[in-house]
């Protein structure tokens, strides 16, 4: 296979990395939230998708705004129940209270769905390879590219160019200010805690191809969403991009060329990067 | 990435919130849940007490049988189950304890006029510390007759020891692990090894025009177990392996690996991953990049494409041969009584699987013991009684070898195809009396 063709799917994997990161980087960078449940959210939006086809005989693709406004609701629902309790909590009642809710996930996932794989129906025209320019790419990896370039650019231009992205920004700058500036502190959160729980979602759902669903996907792949936000840099949506292609792209290109050390080279990276740049690669602060 | 107390925190949790997860399954394997969480957690300063005693006077549980008052009530015989029913196994777990209480149901609870008393404990995953924990308090507090179940290799491995301390039957319900038996006289194997399901499939491939294999394994004991047999067997055949790939448990994305076997174009590929997420990643990557279309087979053991998966995997599995002992699509009149008789204690949710006739015959071979002894049950009369037992399983004829308390049984070549109802592995060749050649 050509350098190309290793490139293109690094890219597909480093992009499903950042879809799903984003929102952890979102809440434990901007929000200061250890919110190790992040992952249970991403296996919420997988099970939605396949119970909306399933039970509902919903297209796969019609299932995925469903599964953003699943996310968005129950990310809303637990931010206002639990979460703002922790705004101000120790990073020690954080992880406890969301492992909790993480474990409470994996065995309610088990209790509704039973502790087998789950699969999609996806359309025809997402299976298989098409030949672009004498280069066999995978169908389902180009739409995946395609989607999660669409998602970071409006999410760019959503905290950037914004007045919801300014108040977002303004709020976690200084949170008391703000409100005496007149920003509403607590919807602003409570719609950004919604946004990165749809964005997981999204990702659980569109992942269900590649990484499979069961109901230890929350604890399974929570470290590689760990991993991906602290090379980034919490808090940074361009940093999270970073981390998660150069994650992508080194973990494919090392399965492929070294297997037999491949599956090391993302942790060797990690450990550079992080040493390079404590903070990660677009770290707010130190 | 966590170090070690916190995984055990971590599985405490697990099983704490799985019991939880039970409820609606039955109040017993709740109880069970909540019980072993209890004891898990009691047991770091009862377990060195606990050796000690036992290992002080190993005849302590033997003479109770002897002394004069006790023959008029003999009570149940009772059976410790332990197997792992929270964290990524529990399916395994629910298979087994499924398989056991069918058996049990379709013959009225009762063996040579004794009740069976199951107890069954939550090892929680792969831990030989809570495994060895659990099987202590069995032995001294429970008082147990055998000890059964047994999922992983470590955790049979960490019991062994204690089954010849305390002269107690281990059935041996799945791990595959070759050297399991050779750990303790006291150890019975009624599942499978993994060469022993290996080899035949290598055979098989030689004879039927497959020159050049590529072999993919998980990088863990039984995936080597799995790829040193079926290598040696295929080459003494006269195969060639092109090359051989170990791949990380838990691997999420199988294309790089995939887009090696392509380059190299072999004519089949070998794999053994752990069941579930692994096997379906694998198979649907190599759909994907149309390896079957180029007509590079795939070949691996039955745990692959086992039944409670298969549905799911669905048509990425379609053409894969695999060798193993059991399909749900076995055609035989114990396999259709046995498969009724597991929908019925399970509530009809999930395929019994190959795992499911391990509980299932375990617990047959347990009673036919019994049964043997009059009800008079002594470790080493037992063991006796295990070699050479038969039984007629729903997977076939299988027996106990007298040399190594191992299994023989036939082995069959399978294909997974799609009927009206779902996929199944389909048998269309079989190896008779087969052993485990890991020994």
């Amino acid at each position: 296979m050509s350098f190309l063709g290793v490139v293109f799917d690094g890219i597909a994997y480093g992009s499903l990395l950042f879809l799903i990161s984003v929102g952890l980087s979102i809440t434990l960078g901007l929000m200061n939230v250890v919110n190790l449940a992040h992952g249970a959210f991403a296996m919420f939006g997988g099970y939605c998708s396949v119970w909306l086809t399933t039970t509902w005989g919903l297209p796969f693709l019609w299932t995925l705004p469903c599964v953003c406004l699943a996310g968005a609701g129950v990310g809303a629902l637990a931010e206002r129940l639990l979460y703002q309790r922790l705004y101000r909590a120790s990073h020690l009642d954080q992880v406890l209270l969301t492992i909790g809710l993480t474990f409470m996930a994996v065995a309610a996932a088990t209790f509704f769905w039973g502790p087998t794989q789950q699969r999609v129906e996806l359309p025809d025209f997402l299976r298989g390879q098409v030949s672009v320019l004498g280069l066999d790419l995978g169908a389902y990896r180009s739409f995946l590219i395609g989607v999660v370039v669409l998602i970071s650019l409006g999410l760019r231009g959503l905290i950037e160019r914004t007045r919801f992205g300014a108040q977002l920004r303004a709020a976690v700058d200084n949170q008391q200010v703000s409100a005496g500036l007149g920003i509403p502190v607590q919807r602003v959160f409570c719609l950004a805690f919604a946004l990165g729980s749809a964005l997981a979602a999204l990702g659980g759902a569109l992942g269900i191809e590649l990484l499979g669903l069961e109901p230890s996907f929350a604890l399974e792949y929570l470290v590689y969403f760990l991993l991906v936000v602290s090379v980034g840099g919490a808090g940074s949506v361009r940093g999270t991009a970073f981390a998660a292609l150069a994650l992508g792209l080194c973990d494919v290109a090392g399965k492929y060329y070294v297997p037999q050390i491949g599956a090391f080279i993302i942790y060797a990276l990690m450990i550079v990067l992080l040493m390079l740049f404590p903070a990660g690669l677009q770290g707010r602060r130190a | 990435m966590l170090d070690s107390p916190t995984m055990t925190a971590i599985k405490l949790w697990g099983s704490v919130f799985s019991g939880f997860g039970a409820l609606g399954l039955g109040m017993s394997l709740l109880l069970g849940g909540l019980l072993s969480a209890c004891e898990s957690k009691r047991a770091e300063p009862a377990a060195g007490t606990a050796t000690t005693s036992a290992s002080a006077s190993p005849s302590t549980p033997e003479p109770e049988p002897k002394p004069g008052p006790a023959p008029a009530a003999p009570g149940p015989v009772k059976i410790g189950l332990i197997a792992p029913f929270s964290g990524p196994f529990a399916g395994a777990g629910k298979q087994i304890e499924g398989g056991v209480r069918a058996w049990l149901d379709q013959h009225g609870g009762k063996v040579a006029g004794r009740e069976i008393e199951l107890l069954v404990k939550d090892v929680t995953g792969v831990a030989p510390d809570v495994a060895k924990s659990l099987a202590q308090g069995l032995i001294v507090r429970d008082k147990v007759d055998f000890l059964a179940g047994f999922v992983l290799t470590p955790n049979a491995l960490a019991v062994a020891p204690l089954a010849t301390e305390a002269k107690k039957p281990m059935v041996i319900m799945n791990a595959a692990t070759s050297v399991i038996t050779t750990k303790s006289p006291y150890v019975v194997r009624v599942s499978f090894t993994l060469p022993q399901v290996s080899a035949p499939l290598a055979s098989w491939a030689a004879k039927n025009g497959i020159k050049s294999v590529y072999t993919l394994v998980s990088d863990y004991a039984p995936g080597a177990d799995a790829e040193g047999q079926f290598k040696k067997t295929f080459e003494a055949a006269g195969g060639k392996i092109v090359d051989s790939l170990r791949v990380p448990v838990q691997n999420p994305d199988f294309a790089p690996y995939i887009q090696r076997i392509k380059d190299k174009k072999p004519q089949a590929v070998f794999i053994f991953v752990p069941a579930g997420a692994q096997g379906t990643a694998f198979l649907k990557a190599f759909q994907e990049r149309g390896l079957s279309k180029q007509g590079i087979r795939v070949l691996a053991t039955g745990d692959v494409t086992e039944d409670q998966e298969l549905d799911a995997m669905g048509d990425a599995a379609l053409g894969v041969v695999t060798t193993h002992h059991y399909s749900a699509a076995h055609d035989s009149p114990e396999n259709t009584a046995f498969k009724q008789a597991f929908s019925k204690v399970t509530g009809g949710k999930v395929r019994a699987n190959f795992m499911a006739v391990g509980g299932y015959d375990g617990m047959a071979a347990i009673a036919q013991v019994i049964e043997k002894l009059g009800g008079q049950i002594d470790g080493d009369r037992a063991m006796e009684a295990f070699k050479g037992l038969q039984l007629q399983s729903p997977r076939g004829p299988i027996r106990i070898d007298p040399e190594t308390r191992d299994v023989i049984q036939t082995v069959y070549v399978r294909k997974v195809e799609q009927r009206p109802d779902g996929f199944y592995n389909v048998e269309f060749d079989h190896f008779d009396e087969q052993k485990d050649p890991g020994k």
